[in-house]
C-alpha cells in the first residue's frame, strides 16, 4: 500500500496497464511530454515511449475518432479530454459512432476506448472548467459511465474501465485530485492522507463497474451521490440529527440498482445529490427507478439537491455548488411527515 | 543486419528544457521582399504569400518594401503607447493574481502587436471575435481600464456579472464579442457575422483570431470553408505563437505552413511577421479593404512567439527552454516599433521613460479605482439573485422557483 492522491492513483493505474498490455496507448492534449495539465500522465512517456504516451493536436473530435479507429484495429486507447467541458466537439464521434459501433455492426466491430476527463467545480473555473456532463453520456445506450470519488476507487475502476471491451467515459472530479472536499471552501484544504481512500495498492487490482459502495451506514434516509458530492453528502450526514446511509454510486452506468433498492427499502427515504443541473439530471432517473422499485416502502418523496438550472458561475460559485446545508435541509424535509 | 522496428511517428519540438533554443529551421525572408498584390487581385496568383513572410521593418529599423503602410508618426506613437500599456497592464494584473485578487490571468507578452496593429487597421464598426490572447483590442477602441480590471477581479462592476473567468472580456459597445474558453468556437461565428454584413449590404468586416493549436479543431476548417464559399467579408487570423500550452506547433501541423491551408480553400493567404507592427497593420488593412469591396475573406498566419506561460495555471519551464523567447529571431514587437520611431527621429529614450511612467501611474490609479468596487478575494460580489439572470431573456418559472429556494 502507498499513500496516493487521485492524480497519483490514475498515474499508477495507467502505468500498470501500459506494463501489462502492449496494446494500451495513451494520448490527448498536453498528456505526453508535459504529463497533462493535471499531471496525471507525468513520467509515462519517458518510461513507456513516445509512441505509447503522446501529445495530440488540439482536436477533441480528432482525439475521439482516432481512438475509435485504433480500438477497431486492435489497440486499447485511453484518451484524455483535458476538461469535460471540452468534450462536446467529440460528442458526435462518442455518441453516434463509438456508442453504436457494436450494435450497428451486428457485434462484428467494437472499440474498447476509455475517455478520462476531469469534471466538476470548486476551483473557480467558471462555466467552461466546472461542468458535470455525465448525463449526456448515460442517456446514450452503448456507453458506460464512471465518476470516481477517491484514489483507491480511481485506480481500481480505471483499470477495469480500460480493460472493458465496451467504451467507458471516466470522470475525475478535479476538485478531488489533491484531497477530499466536503463543500466547505472556507476550511483548510485536506490531503488524501486524512481519508481511507488515500491508501492505494501499488500493484494491479480491479474494482468491478456497477458496484456501489456504502460509505456511511444509516437507518432513516438514503443519500445517493457520486464524485465530489459523496464527500458533501457524508459531511451533511455527519452533521444531521437523522441517521443517514450514504451510498457512493461510483458507476452510473451500469447502475447498482440492487444496492439502492436494498437501502431505500430499509430507510424509506432518499435524497439524491449531484453537481450537474437539476432538469434532466441523473437525479431524475434515480428518483424514477426508486419509485418503480420502492414505491410502497417510500415514506416521503425522493428529494434532489443539485446544481441550479443555470450555467456554472465564476464569482457566485459557492451559491451554485450544492452545500452541506442544502443537503441537510433536504434530509429534514424527507423527515417532516415522520 | 537487424532493422529497427518501425512504430508510430510522433513529432517533437526542436528543443526541450535544458537544451539550447533552436530556431535554425525557420526560413526568414528579408524585410521588403514579399510582393504586395492589388487588393482586387486573384487569390490564385498570391500563393507565394502563404509560404513567405511579410516583413516591413528591416534590421536597421527602417520601413521597406511595397507593404510599408506609410503611417504617420502620430499613429506609430499611438501604437507604441497601446502596446506598452497592454504590457504594463498585464504585468500588474499577473502580480495581483499571485496575491489572490484574481482567480486566473493570461498575458499577451510578445504578441502585443497582434491586437494593437490589427485593431488599429480596422474601423470601430468592424466586429471583433477575439480569442483570450487579444484583449489589447479594447485599448485600441478606447475601453476604460477600470472596466477591464473590474471584470478581471470579478467585482460588482464586472459587466460580465462575475459569470466568467478573468480575461474573458465582453464589450458590446466596442463591438468586442464575449470570449469563450473552448478554443476556436468564435472563428466560424465571425464568418456568420460577416455574412450578416454582406446580407445587409454593409461595408463592415468581421475579424477573428485563433492560435496555432486551435488550427486542429474542426471549427477552424468550418470557418475557412464557409468564408470562401460565401465570399464573406471576414479576416481569419491564426496567431502562430509556436506553443499551445505544452503543444508545440510541430504537433499541430504536419507540414507546409498554416497559411497554406487557406490556399486549398481558395482564399488569399498571407503569412506575416507578428512582431512587426507595420507589416501586421498593412496586411490587415489590405484584407479589410478587399473585404469592404465585396471580394471576400482573407486568411492570415500571424507568425510570433508566446513570451509568457499559457496562463497563470501553466509552467512552461517544464516543456520548453527557459530563454526561448529571448532567442526568438523576430524580436520583441514593442522594442522594434520603438527602434523604428527612434530611427526616423520621432522618439527618444527620454520620451519612452516618461511614457512608461505615465502608463504605470495610469494602471495603478485605475486599479485603485477598480478595487473600490470589490475584489474576488474580499468581495463584495454581485447579489446572489444575479445567478439566475440572463439564462433566458425572461426568467422561466422553474428558475424563479430555484431562486426562491436559494432565498434570494
Amino acid at each position: 500500500m502507498a499513500q496516493m492522491n487521485i492524480v497519483q492513483a490514475v498515474n499508477s493505474a495507467l502505468d500498470t496497464l501500459l506494463e501489462r498490455d502492449e496494446n494500451v496507448v495513451i494520448f490527448g492534449e498536453d498528456v505526453g511530454y508535459f504529463g497533462g495539465v493535471f499531471r496525471c500522465t507525468d513520467g509515462l512517456q519517458a518510461k513507456h515511449g513516445l509512441h505509447r504516451v503522446f501529445d495530440t493536436p488540439l482536436s477533441e473530435g480528432g482525439i475521439a475518432s482516432i481512438a475509435i479507429g485504433m480500438g477497431i484495429n486492435g489497440l486499447r486507447p485511453v484518451a484524455e479530454i483535458q476538461f469535460s467541458d471540452y468534450i462536446f466537439p467529440a460528442f458526435d464521434q462518442i455518441t453516434n459512432e463509438l456508442a453504436k459501433l457494436r450494435y450497428r455492426s451486428g457485434g462484428e466491430y467494437w472499440a474498447p476506448v476509455t475517455f478520462r476527463t476531469p469534471c466538476g467545480g470548486g476551483i473557480r473555473g467558471g462555466h467552461y472548467h466546472s461542468q458535470s456532463p455525465e448525463v449526456y453520456f448515460t442517456h446514450t445506450p452503448g456507453l458506460k459511465v464512471v465518476v470516481v470519488s477517491n484514489p483507491y476507487d480511481a485506480k481500481g475502476l480505471l483499470t477495469t474501465a480500460v480493460e472493458d471491451d465496451d467504451p467507458v467515459i471516466f470522470f475525475e472530479p478535479k476538485r478531488l485530485y489533491n484531497g477530499p472536499f466536503d463543500g466547505d471552501h472556507t476550511a483548510a484544504a485536506k490531503k488524501w492522507d486524512t481519508h481511507p481512500g488515500g491508501e492505494v495498492p501499488e500493484d494491479y487490482y480491479r474494482i468491478p463497474l456497477g458496484e456501489a459502495k456504502v460509505v456511511a451506514p444509516g437507518d432513516d434516509v438514503t443519500l445517493l451521490a457520486w464524485g465530489t458530492m459523496v464527500h458533501v453528502a457524508q459531511a451533511a450526514a455527519a452533521r444531521s440529527p437523522t441517521s443517514c446511509e450514504v451510498i457512493d454510486l461510483r458507476s452510473l452506468l451500469p447502475l447498482d440498482l440492487e444496492a439502492i433498492v436494498a437501502s431505500v427499502q430499509k430507510t424509506g427515504r432518499c435524497v439524491v445529490v449531484h453537481e450537474a443541473p437539476r432538469t434532466s439530471g441523473y437525479g431524475g432517473e434515480l428518483a424514477a427507478q426508486i419509485m418503480e422499485e420502492c414505491f410502497w416502502q417510500l415514506e416521503a418523496p425522493v428529494e434532489r439537491v443539485t446544481g441550479w438550472d443555470t450555467p456554472f458561475p465564476h464569482t457566485l460559485e459557492w451559491e451554485y455548488f450544492p452545500s452541506q446545508e442544502r443537503v441537510m435541509e433536504a434530509i429534514a424535509r424527507t423527515m417532516e411527515n415522520n | 543486419m537487424s532493422r529497427k522496428r518501425r512504430t508510430l511517428h510522433v513529432p517533437e519540438p526542436p528543443a526541450r528544457p535544458g537544451e539550447q533554443p533552436d530556431f535554425s529551421q525557420l526560413k526568414l525572408p528579408k524585410a521588403g521582399e514579399a510582393l504586395k498584390p492589388a487588393v482586387d487581385g486573384d487569390a490564385a496568383e498570391m500563393h507565394d504569400l502563404a509560404f513567405s513572410l511579410v516583413r516591413v521593418l528591416d534590421d536597421k529599423h527602417k520601413a521597406v518594401g511595397d507593404w510599408d503602410p506609410k503611417l504617420d508618426a502620430e499613429t506609430l506613437r499611438t501604437g507604441l503607447r497601446h502596446m506598452l500599456l497592454l504590457r504594463i497592464y498585464d504585468d500588474r494584473m499577473q502580480t495581483l493574481q499571485r496575491t489572490g485578487k484574481l482567480s486566473f490571468y493570461m498575458k499577451s507578452l510578445g504578441e502585443e502587436a497582434v491586437a494593437i496593429a490589427q485593431g488599429m487597421a480596422l474601423r470601430d464598426e468592424d466586429i471583433l471575435f477575439p480569442s483570450y490572447r487579444q484583449p489589447g483590442l479594447q485599448l485600441v477602441r478606447g475601453r476604460n481600464l477600470v472596466d477591464m480590471m473590474c471584470h478581471c477581479i470579478s467585482n460588482q462592476r464586472d459587466n460580465a456579472k462575475g459569470r466568467q473567468m478573468p480575461v474573458h472580456y465582453t464589450w458590446r459597445e466596442g463591438n468586442f464579442v464575449s470570449i469563450s474558453s473552448p478554443v476556436g468556437t468564435q472563428f466560424p461565428q465571425a464568418v456568420g457575422a460577416a455574412m450578416a454584413f454582406a446580407y445587409r449590404g454593409e461595408e463592415n468586416v468581421a475579424i477573428s483570431w485563433v492560435g496555432d493549436g486551435t488550427a486542429a479543431e474542426g471549427d477552424f476548417h468550418y470557418a475557412i470553408n464557409f468564408a470562401a464559399v460565401y465570399r464573406a467579408p471576414v479576416i481569419l487570423n491564426v496567431v502562430n505563437n509556436q506553443w499551445a500550452i505544452s503543444t508545440h506547433m510541430n504537433i499541430s501541423i504536419g507540414g507546409a505552413t498554416f497559411a497554406a491551408r487557406g490556399i486549398a480553400y481558395g482564399l488569399p493567404s498571407i503569412r506575416v511577421d507578428g512582431n512587426d507592427f507595420l507589416a501586421l497593420y498593412a496586411v490587415t488593412q489590405w484584407a479589410a479593404e478587399r473585404a469592404r469591396q465585396g471580394l471576400g475573406a482573407t486568411f492570415i498566419e500571424v507568425f510570433t512567439y508566446r513570451g509568457e506561460a499559457h496562463s497563470t495555471s501553466d509552467d512552461p519551464t517544464r516543456y520548453r527552454p527557459k530563454n526561448e523567447w529571448k532567442s526568438w529571431p523576430l524580436g520583441d514587437p514593442i522594442e522594434r516599433l520603438k527602434a523604428h520611431l527612434k530611427a526616423i527621429g520621432e522618439w527618444d529614450n527620454k520620451k519612452h521613460k516618461a511614457l512608461e511612467k505615465e502608463l504605470n501611474e495610469l494602471v495603478i490609479k485605475s486599479y485603485k479605482k477598480a478595487e473600490e468596487f470589490g475584489t474576488l478575494d474580499e468581495g463584495p460580489y454581485p447579489p446572489a439573485s444575479t445567478l439566475f439572470e440572463d439564462v433566458y431573456k425572461n426568467e422561466l418559472p422553474h428558475l424563479r422557483k430555484q431562486r426562491q429556494q436559494l432565498g434570494v
